[in-house]
């Protein structure tokens, strides 16, 4: 129990529950830095997504988006977007933004473009507007796929994050890189336990929402699982 | 004043170090294949038991779920005590763990959408439950679960880079570099766009062998 037992010992060490290195206000960064990012990307992916799915246009931009998307590598973007704008929170939020935007944007696209065209149809010849139709019909049945990419974005947000520490931010990773530093190994450990659990528990409370979101019998795969962690 | 002009490709440090970037891209390729025939040779006897076993689908698929959402950086870190600090296995565990939520959801989705007429056609002349699977079910999964690869190995060529915490990113290794260079960012322009391109080239060559390996779909067209 050599390592472990270190491992128990350092959280509940009172000093690593206090001040500017403590949890609380390490997790309260990395939450705060997830949450202004996933804001960001929602407020850019989806309009996109949403009004590229209701005109049914731009099918090949989408999928580019994706496939360009899983292949850039999420520590490349950091180090990038870090050479490029300097140091500060710039160049973190802007990597986490561009890592995030494809799943969003892709599954709003699909999941509002793969409505039955006769359940459109339909509205429309009962003579609802084109606005009516999206947000009668078109949102609520491509609301779960919707929800799928913002979960995926999401714990995509909050696992890259970790790396916003190599290049000078704040959050969990600072106890990864900071512990590495020193080859302490407890308090990286730590560190990486904590984060784990941050990203599993979004992952599981933003699924908990997508089921909620979703009717009976109409589960849906995640259109396009984009993996950069 | 000194000013110092900041330096994204400088040929000279390219052709000075071919060595050390075909080394990085040689570990790139080998991480990356081994990550990938390892998941399949474990996603396929996973999906084919949670197609033939239904009950096991959802915890198999809610597990892997689980796994995937658990930092690539996070994980490799916390594997230090007991792989070492500074191995490839460190590395590859989590990349081959990475690969099954993406292979085994295809592997039950291509199985599933065999259409029940198939099935009983293959049953009617005769075949077996274990030589149907092999000879009818896998062959007509085949898109689907190349469909699976191409994403899982395009996202393990991007994932391998944050291996450079363990000392074995491949390509990672100069992106490191990079990012602690302040005046010329040669190896993180090489390494960014060698993994990008590989990625890219991945993708193509296993397009291309889904073709080859599925003729009869081109021919229905």
């Amino acid at each position: 129990m050599g390592f472990l037992g270190d491992v128990v010992s350092w959280f509940t060490t009172s000093a690593h529950w206090h001040g500017l290195n403590g949890l609380p206000h390490r997790v309260g960064e990395h939450v705060v830095l997830s949450l202004v990012a996933i804001g960001i990307t929602l407020a850019i992916a989806l309009p996109i997504g949403i009004a590229l799915g209701h005109r049914r246009r731009g099918g090949t931009l989408a999928a580019a988006v994706a496939n360009t998307g899983r292949a850039v590598p999420s520590f490349a973007l950091m180090v990038l977007a870090l050479k490029i704008f300097g140091f500060g929170t710039t160049p973190i939020y802007i990597a986490l933004v561009i890592l995030a935007i494809p799943p969003m944007l892709v599954n709003a696209y699909v999941g509002i473009s793969e409505v039955d065209t006769e359940l459109r149809d339909a509205a429309r010849g009962m003579g609802m507007t084109g606005w009516q139709v999206l947000r009668r019909v078109e949102l609520p049945l491509g609301l779960p796929l919707v929800m799928a990419g913002i979960r995926t974005g999401a714990v995509q947000i909050v696992a890259t994050a970790t790396l916003a520490a190599f290049i000078g931010g704040g959050g969990l990773g600072r106890y990864i890189v900071d512990g590495r530093s020193v080859q302490d190994n407890v308090t990286v450990f730590a560190g990486a336990l904590v984060v784990a659990l941050l990203s599993v528990f979004t992952e599981v409370g933003l699924g908990a929402v997508q089921k909620a979101v979703t009717p009976r019998g109409r589960e849906v795969a995640l259109a396009d699982a984009v993996a950069a962690h | 004043m000194l000013v110092l002009a900041q330096e994204w490709v400088r040929w000279s440090w390219v052709a000075d170090h071919t060595d050390e970037i075909r080394a990085a891209l040689v570990e790139h390729v080998e991480l990356s294949l081994v990550a990938v025939l390892a998941g399949l040779a474990l996603s396929l006897p996973l999906g084919i038991a949670a197609v033939r076993w239904r009950r096991l689908r959802t915890p198999v698929l809610l597990a892997e779920g689980v796994f995937y959402a658990i930092p690539s950086l996070a994980l490799i870190v916390m594997l230090g005590p007991w792989t070492g600090y500074l191995t490839r296995t460190t590395v590859v565990i989590p990349l081959i763990g990475y690969t099954l939520l993406i292979l085994t959801r295809n592997v039950v989705t291509g199985l599933e959408a065999v259409p029940a007429e198939v099935l009983e056609s293959a049953t009617g002349m005769g075949y077996g439950r274990a030589r149907r699977l092999f000879r009818v079910e896998l062959p007509l999964a085949v898109p689907t679960i190349v469909a699976g690869i191409r994403i899982a190995t395009v996202s393990t060529i991007a994932l391998v880079t944050v291996g450079f915490v363990a000392g074995h990113g491949g390509l990672g290794q100069l992106i490191d570099q990079g990012l602690r260079a302040f005046v010329d960012y040669t190896p993180l322009t090489v390494g960014v766009v060698l993994s990008v391109a590989l990625a890219l080239v991945a993708d193509a060559l296993l397009l291309l062998a889904q073709r080859l390996l599925t003729p009869w779909i081109r021919a229905a067209r």
